[in-house]
């Protein structure tokens, strides 16, 4: 079974996110910031990280950059899922080391779709 | 309008049978009785925009031809459109390779999707194309739905449209934001010559393609249509060229003049064994 980290500042998100991930067949775990989600990646790095841009305590933009420069056992896969569309918000993500990126809102099959381009659906 | 009788698999149920009748007679596709639970989904906005209470009432007004674009209108809500970026990406990474190794034959090679709905399919083709390097093909994309067509020269795609199938640094690549949506760059979609066209009933496009792309398309043919639209596809394509059909379609059963390709998995050629419909 895949594991995916939800990072959101929304309990909502995360629900959601969660419901749709479980239908999937992922194994979830949730970070409420980017500070709690290096935690979780340094404690156990999970195969697909689901991120939020802009969160309390330590953004999307800081958690992807610090993660990428973290000794893991593993690299996960950053798949990044905020509002901020615009262009130059995508291309400072897949510089930082953004693996795919969504755009909200999104649905089942935008998750699944973009899951699959990273090879974890 | 002029209705001839109900076809065999359409539901033999007063207004919905009838509307199945328009379809297949407008675009050769069936309204299976496992399809109908659709209709109401589907024709519901149309109903509600003509202030039309419900079927009896919607074909009470195609009989009586009093909108001339409403029987159009029927069609275009029933078709199919559903379909995304990079479907199968693994069948269209091989058509890029076979087509280019014919093309390595001499020519540029002639790609036709038939069945192209909204364009994503051409349009996958054409990036995987260009990103691999090369002669460009001659690519022709038909639909037998106008709507669909209008939305593929437009080149024009949905915020959620452009997130099925589509990675993110290929839409950074070729498509531009436009408002709510975003626009693939004239590049791309200016490669690919759209038409109009009804597999059904209208005569195939001109010339021999090297490879046809006709997916997901023939299961809404009952059996003798399909097998008339195979012959006719057949017929179309170059000798060494090959036929892509979606997965789970087969010619087998279907015709003789095609068969299962020796040469790449999952695609069909022109048969070397003597024609039965000939």
């Amino acid at each position: 079974m895949k594991s995916c980290l939800v990072v959101d500042d929304s309990k909502v998100i995360r629900k959601v996110a969660r419901h749709i991930l479980e239908g999937l067949s992922f194994e979830v775990r949730e970070a409420a910031d980017g500070r709690e989600a290096l935690d979780a990646c340094l404690a156990s790095p999970p195969d697909v990280v689901l991120l939020d841009w802009n969160m309390p305590v330590m953004s999307g933009m800081d958690f992807l950059r610090a993660l990428r420069e973290a000794s893991l056992s593993a690299k996960p896969k950053v798949v990044f899922c905020t509002t901020e569309n615009g262009i130059a918000y995508i291309r400072a993500a897949i510089e930082a080391g953004a693996d795919e990126y969504v755009m909200k809102p999104f649905d089942r099959e935008t998750l699944q779709s973009k899951l699959q381009i990273v090879g974890m659906a | 309008m002029t209705l001839r009788p109900l076809p065999a698999s359409a539901p033999r149920v007063g207004a919905t049978g009838i509307i199945a009748a328009l379809l297949e007679q407008r675009t050769g596709q069936q309204l299976a009785a496992n399809r109908a639970w659709r209709l109401d989904a589907t024709l519901k906005p149309l109903l509600r925009e003509r202030g039309l209470a419900d079927f009896d009432a919607l074909v009470g007004a195609l009989l009586g031809a009093r909108d001339p674009n409403l029987a159009d209108a029927v069609v275009e809500a029933l078709l199919n459109q559903e379909t995304s970026f990079f479907r199968d990406a693994g069948v269209l990474e091989q058509v890029v390779e076979a087509a280019s190794s014919m093309a390595s034959e001499g020519g540029r090679p002639r790609i036709w999707s038939a069945g192209c709905s909204a364009g994503q399919e051409p349009l996958s083709l054409a990036m995987l194309f260009a990103e691999r390097g090369g002669p460009m093909p001659d690519i022709q994309a038909t639909d037998v739905s106008g709507a669909a067509l209008a939305r593929a020269r437009s080149g024009r795609y949905s915020q959620f449209e452009v997130q099925r199938g589509l990675p993110i640094r290929r839409l950074m690549q070729w498509f531009d934001p436009v408002g709510e949506d975003w626009v693939g760059k004239p590049e791309l979609v200016d490669r690919i010559r759209y038409r109009r066209q009804n597999l059904a009933s209208d005569p195939v496009l001109p010339g021999k393609f090297d490879v046809i792309l006709c997916r997901n398309v023939l299961l809404y043919f009952g059996g003798p249509t399909r097998a008339r639209v195979l012959d006719a596809l057949a017929c179309a394509l170059r000798p060494g060229g090959m036929l892509v059909l979606g997965a789970g379609e087969t010619v087998i059963g279907q015709t003789d003049r095609l068969e299962p390709s020796r040469q790449w998995r999952g695609f069909y050629a022109i048969s070397d064994r003597p024609r039965r419909y000939a």
